[in-house]
């Protein structure tokens, strides 16, 4: 479209990221505070789990002087963030291997599967609640309002379960677990996809009926452009503003709920390497686990700031 | 060629509304000649802006539904046309100025794209030779075609009043809707929108219906008047019949409720009551519950219009000769 | 007769309301000119509020719904067909029958009974939840919007933190330290939806503190703990409310799914994520043990959407099309 970038732009963009950057530091310092704190108290001895309950007093406690667990609690927070700002985000309690290699080979899984829930979410949502608004009121609005909350009221992991009685045991259309092929990858992507879908589909209705009621849709009719040019040109522009925010927020909500997901489909992400690191007490990958979502969800955050930016030239113009 | 550009007859337009239903415009009849510019004149709630809407088969519906009436535009019923003609007239051949340019224009398209693109749609124009000739329209406007690229939000209201100006005469059109287009505006910047399009409609000979609340506005840029109350037109003549002599008991009561530098009255004397419920409208005479002159059977009765002299007409019954006129003679002298 | 009944209702509100008037205008008394016009317009803006809120029929079936499941919840002992930890290991996961009509779990109890008891422990967690992440969340929201500068900062700043992490893994890594059990489900749950009450409360502080009414309540030497309490927090009532209810059904959901990957409520109590994980194992013989309380979640979730969704548009006729 219009939109000519001139090189100013591009350096003020620039410049609008790198200061969203530099903001993302403050907040990951409290993140990694928070979830340090949270697993400092935590009940249980790491070094009696590394060596088991049956090891001697003696082993134990040289142990602890040996990892640090004995001095005060900046003074290992301080060696934590050290260590995690180099990659160390400690050894997992179980395997003894690094904690954040294990995250990380964990880590593409939930991001395919986070973002194919993503799609499904916007190829569902933004289409239907499109044509919800534009008509209000029609059969096809009522039923597709009352699907969208049946989605957002629908418990995924519910879903997902019954979706494995439906289309792996009674259908046997698809596998109910595991993980590699696109045939494994569409239940899991529904399952985690379906309440965005219906968050969005009920958001695109709603900011669509907001927009179409303004007045520069009036203007844009008083044009005589066609009801289709003025839904897509400028209705559905001005729409997609607070859209976009949403999404950004459902793939925080999709990251929380891939533990979820993938605990019930055998998905090896992160989600369920932190299940079943909590079960075993294993705190160094929990700790990294958050961290390492918590990071990716704040980095998604920041790429929809700046998509939001390209499409609303008010929000461009505040960070010149 | 027709002499009359724009002839309403018997317009009814009413909203459905959770109060119950709004009759915004009853039995409006409106003639504009070809090359003139019609005052619109009413107060917030008259109907003028519905009155627009409808020209431009506009109204929201739901909840609003044009009932009755035609609206000919150069002779061809609006109301009968197919929507794909109608959306050849708009913005060709009847556009619109609106009242506020803040919310008037979309916030995510340059003005240079909002004015080139009903270029391109009604002239059948490139990008290219649209994009020059909508810069030509904002140098036009008083706006440098450098600021093509930028967005509404980069402009203030009066300039943004001038695109909208720009884009409303892009193509041309023969008929010029303006609703209060000064309203909006800062009393200085009034002027010079006001003095712009003057200008401009006499440049391109566009006949213009002017809605304004402002009899100011009209006295400076009308060729003709019409007074709406509640709906309806109540008086219409040419500006100068009707400033010098008004008929209308409401038309003299907007004259009465203007302070006048030339003249030295001891008070104003603003129209007592308020505009009635639009929901619930008097019976009779829409205007008798706030009259000086009603009588009896202005409750009864719906005057019908009569002309009082050559091309000036009033809709009450005092010039029916049912209603004595002394009472607000009285008043005057 | 419908309409007389519906005035009984209107009629009760507003003689709680006037309770509550009364004992303002006791501690009020010497500011009349403030407090003294106020409540009255507030009572006639609630009383309005429930006229168009019972117009709208869907949120009366939320409401309808979610009042059943009060009930049931208050009076699950004496609904409950069988006691909830009775277990049979004869007749384990049998599908529903005539005895049991949703049938019997892994452990031969009856599920129906579970479903129902399960409705309190669901209703409480998500109601304490909400009132913890109120409270909490409310309070610095207000004290951030009302005094502003480093207090503000400090606080939002906090909130940012929080809102950086998905609140579900928040609540896991809440759970997972300090262990399940329904009081600390409850308080994860709460924790990590705090930052949505405190921007939401703040916004309105900021909205409001500026208006002549507040200037007029500090003129006459109102203290700013009043100001908050008695001026402030009623006129930012239709957000939190509207949030509120939302905020119950996510409440529930974020509870049911820690049970359902065990680290919430834990056995025999019978919390419907919980007994819908349990049921999962028996899923190609037995589905129907996972998928009742799946449905109970679904029912609840959809009648507090319902409602919520009716609220925000009763108290918000600006969004009304």
């Amino acid at each position: 479209m219009l939109w000519y970038i001139t090189q100013s732009k591009v350096y003020r963009m620039h410049r609008y990221i790198f200061r969203r950057l530099l903001l993302l530091i403050p907040v990951m310092l409290g993140v990694s505070f928070l979830v340090f704190t949270i697993m400092f108290f935590t009940p249980g001895d790491p070094a009696k789990i590394l060596l088991g309950e049956r090891a001697p007093e003696a082993e134990v406690q040289a142990l602890r002087t040996q990892m640090g667990l004995d001095d005060p609690f900046f003074v290992q927070y301080g060696r934590f963030i050290f260590n995690a700002l180099r990659g160390d985000l400690g050894r997992s309690l179980t395997t003894r291997r690094p904690a954040a290699l294990e995250l990380f080979a964990r880590f593409p899984a939930t991001m395919q599967l986070a973002a194919m829930g993503v799609l499904v979410a916007v190829l569902i949502g933004i289409p239907i609640g499109i044509v919800s608004a534009t008509r209000q009121y029609s059969v096809f609005d009522g039923a597709s309002m009352v699907l969208a909350l049946i989605g957002v009221s629908m418990p995924n992991f519910w879903q997902g379960i019954m979706m494995v009685l439906l289309f792996s045991i009674v259908l046997r259309w698809f596998p109910s677990s595991g993980y590699g092929t696109f045939a494994h990858l569409i239940m899991p992507s529904l399952t985690i996809g379906t309440s965005s879908a219906a968050t969005i589909t009920r958001m695109t209705r709603s900011s669509m009926l907001e927009v179409v009621r303004q007045d520069y849709i009036r203007t844009a009719r008083a044009k005589g452009l066609s009801e289709r040019v003025v839904i897509t040109r400028h209705a559905l522009k001005n729409a997609l503003i607070p859209i976009v925010t949403v999404i950004g927020l459902q793939f925080g909500y999709l990251l929380g709920g891939a533990v979820l997901t993938e605990t019930i489909f055998s998905w090896p992400g992160v989600g369920r390497l932190m299940v079943d690191a909590i079960r075993q007490r294993d705190y160094p990958v929990v700790q990294g686990g958050v961290l390492m979502l918590a990071l990716t969800f704040s980095v998604v955050n920041l790429l929809v700031d700046v998509l939001y930016a390209y499409i609303d030239p008010r929000i461009k113009a505040q960070y010149k | 060629m027709n002499d009359v550009l724009l002839d309403i007859r018997d317009l009814r337009v009413t909203y459905t509304t959770e109060e119950g239903l709004v009759v915004a415009v009853d039995d409006l009849n409106l003639q504009l000649r070809r090359g003139e510019t019609l005052g619109l004149v009413g107060e917030t709630g008259a109907g003028k802006t519905t009155t627009a809407l409808s020209i431009m088969q506009l109204v929201p519906s739901p909840p609003g539904r044009i009932e009755t009436g035609e609206i000919f535009f150069d002779g061809e019923d609006l109301r009968r046309k197919r929507l794909e003609d109608i959306r050849n007239v708009r913005g060709n051949r009847i556009s619109m100025i609106f009242q506020d340019p803040m919310t008037s224009l979309n916030p995510v398209l340059t003005v240079g794209f909002q004015i080139e693109e009903a270029i391109m749609l009604h002239q059948r124009l490139s990008q290219r030779q649209a994009g020059r000739k909508a810069r030509d329209m904002l140098k036009l406007v008083g706006i440098p075609e450098g600021r093509a690229g930028d967005y509404p939000h980069e402009f203030s209201g009066g300039m943004r009043q001038r695109v909208g100006i720009a884009m409303a005469l892009s193509c041309n059109p023969e008929l010029l809707i303006a609703d209060e287009p000064t309203t909006a505006l800062d009393v200085t910047i009034q002027a010079q929108v006001l003095e712009l399009m003057r200008r401009l409609r006499s440049e391109f000979g566009t006949s213009m219906l002017l809605i304004t609340h402002d009899l100011g506005v009209v006295a400076e840029a009308c060729d003709s008047v019409a007074i709406m109350y509640a709906g309806a037109a109540v008086e219409t003549a040419d500006t100068e019949r009707l400033f010098t002599n008004p008929r209308h008991p409401y038309t003299r009561g907007l004259f009465g409720s203007i302070p006048s530098l030339d003249e030295d009255v001891p008070r104003l004397s603003p129209i007592k009551g308020i505009m009635p419920d639009p929901t619930e409208l008097p019976t009779g005479c829409r205007f008798h519950p706030r009259c000086p002159a009603a009588t009896g059977i202005c409750a009864e009765r719906t005057p019908v219009m009569v002309a009082v002299e050559e091309g000036h007409e009033v809709d009450c019954m005092i010039y029916e000769g049912l209603v004595p006129e002394a009472r607000i003679g009285e008043k005057e002298d | 007769m419908r309409t007389g009944s519906d005035n009984v209702v209107i009629a009760e509100i507003d003689e709680k309301q006037e309770g509550l008037d009364d004992t303002e205008a006791g501690l009020t008394s010497a500011v009349p000119a403030v407090t003294g016009s106020r409540p009255k317009r507030r009572r006639t803006q609630w009383a309005e509020v429930w006229r168009r809120l019972r117009r709208n029929w869907m949120a009366m079936f939320g409401l309808a719904i979610i009042l059943v499941i009060v009930f049931t919840a208050i009076f699950a002992d004496i609904i409950a067909p069988y006691d909830y930890r009775e277990q049979n290991l004869l007749r384990v996961a049998d599908p529903p029958s005539r005895e049991h009509l949703l049938g019997t779990d892994d452990l031969g109890r009856d599920i129906l009974s579970r479903i129902i008891h399960g409705a309190r422990v669901s209703l409480q967690v998500g109601f304490v939840a909400v009132s913890i992440s109120l409270i909490v969340g409310g309070t610095l929201g207000a004290l951030a919007g009302y005094y502003g500068g480093h207090l503000d900062n400090v606080v939002m700043r906090f909130m940012d933190v929080l809102l950086a992490i998905p609140s579900i893994l928040l609540a896991i890594a809440i759970v997972s330290a300090f262990g399940g059990g329904l009081g600390n489900v409850m308080i994860a749950v709460g924790i990590a939806t705090i930052p949505v009450y405190a921007r939401i409360v703040k916004a309105s502080v900021i909205s409001i503190k500026e208006q002549e009414f507040i200037e007029a309540a500090r003129a006459i030497g109102a203290t700013d703990l009043r100001i908050i309490l008695k001026h402030i927090l009623p006129n930012s009532m239709a957000p939190i409310i509207v949030q509120g209810t939302l905020g119950v059904a996510i409440a529930i959901l974020s509870a049911a799914g820690l049970s359902f990957i065990g680290l919430g409520i834990e056995p025999p109590t019978p919390e419907w994520g919980a007994m819908l994980s349990s049921g999962r194992h028996l899923i190609r013989r037995a589905p129907h043990v996972a998928t009742f309380p799946g449905i109970a979640i679904m029912i609840t979730i959809f009648a507090l959407n319902l409602l919520g969704d009716g609220l925000r548009d009763a108290l918000d006729p600006r969004l009304k099309q």
